[in-house]
């Protein structure tokens, strides 16, 4: 069997699926954290199976480069979050984050 | 592509998904990072099959290196937490969430799986040249496009980098016993004033109404 560009793509969809999953039904922030992250590598890898594909630029590989850093800079924000929270709320839990609904 | 390759690309494809799934389902935060941590490793493998050789370091470095083990020390700064009993509410919303999400990754798997693109052959490196070797993916090529096409947004990816630092630093920090003690003292001194425009206001209404009486 030859692998084709769209075994790529299909996998890369599904883990996007399994993270979107991931996001809606888990409650723990820090979870949710790492689905996100599921999400924007399986993006990079639909980038760079596309630039393979089509080699005449790094378009792909170089916005793949480009996510890798903005996930590492949301990473670092969205965890700061999660200890400020938990200071606040001594939780986790992304349900109990209500302070702004009452 | 020989058989090595799609050997290699079955046995990464497996492992990303498994670890992926781990990474969801699994319940306690630290096991759910060490899945994470192999999700990212059969992805750089992908990356190293797909002629990706910096992303696929890159990618080895900065979330293996960098991200998981941030979230290994939050985990392990917040300690392992109570999990919340079920509501019937939140049940119904994961169901629906679960089976939308299922039915439109299937359709996208689905109609991306027959995508056909010819694969253009790269060449290997000529025997002499070594280290010169400038191939697709590597070193030299991608730097060649990075610093003379994308300068500018890669200047801006170190300031976003720059200000993501400052502004966990100043989410994370909280505050020290001096600034809450100052902050104590501001509140106490605005609600005083408050109490003192509010007894004013109310002497003031006071006088208003005597002398409406005399008039």
């Amino acid at each position: 069997m030859q692998i084709e560009l769209g075994h790529y793509l299909a996998l890369s969809a599904i883990v996007f699926g399994i993270g979107a999953i991931g996001f809606l039904v888990r409650r723990n922030v820090l979870v949710q954290l790492m689905c996100i992250e599921l999400m924007l590598n399986s993006v990079n890898l639909m980038l760079v199976a596309f630039n393979r594909y089509m080699p005449d630029n790094h378009a792909g590989q170089l916005f793949a480069f480009f996510v890798i850093a903005i996930a590492a800079a949301e990473a670092a924000v969205g965890l700061a979050i999660v200890i400020s929270m938990f200071r606040l709320r001594k939780t986790v839990h992304s349900d109990r984050a209500d302070t702004l609904r009452h | 592509m020989s058989g090595g390759g799609e050997a290699l690309f079955a046995f990464c494809a497996l492992v990303a998904l498994l670890s992926a799934l781990g990474t969801v389902a699994l319940h306690s935060p630290i096991r759910a990072a060490m899945s994470l941590l192999v999700h990212i490793i059969s992805l750089s493998g992908l990356f190293l099959l797909l002629h990706a050789q910096l992303l696929a370091a890159l990618q080895l470095l900065v979330y293996a290196g960098a991200i998981v083990v941030l979230f290994v020390f939050v985990i392990m700064m917040i300690g392992p937490s109570v999990p919340e009993p079920p509501t019937m509410r939140g049940m119904a919303t994961k169901t629906v969430s679960v089976a939308i999400m299922v039915v439109l990754t299937a359709i996208l798997a689905f109609s991306l799986m027959p995508v056909h693109m010819p694969l253009i052959d790269l060449g290997p490196c000529l025997a002499g040249e070594g280290a010169e070797c400038d191939q697709f993916g590597g070193v030299g090529a991608m730097a060649q496009s990075l610093f003379m096409d994308e300068l500018v947004p890669f200047e801006l990816i170190s300031v976003l980098l720059t200000v993501a630092i400052v502004g966990a630093i100043a989410v994370a920090r909280g505050r020290s016993t001096q600034e809450q003690a100052l902050a104590q003292a501001k509140r106490e001194a605005q609600a005083s004033a408050l109490a003192e425009q509010t007894a004013r206001e109310q002497a003031m209404a006071a006088e208003v109404a005597a002398h409406g009486g005399h008039g």
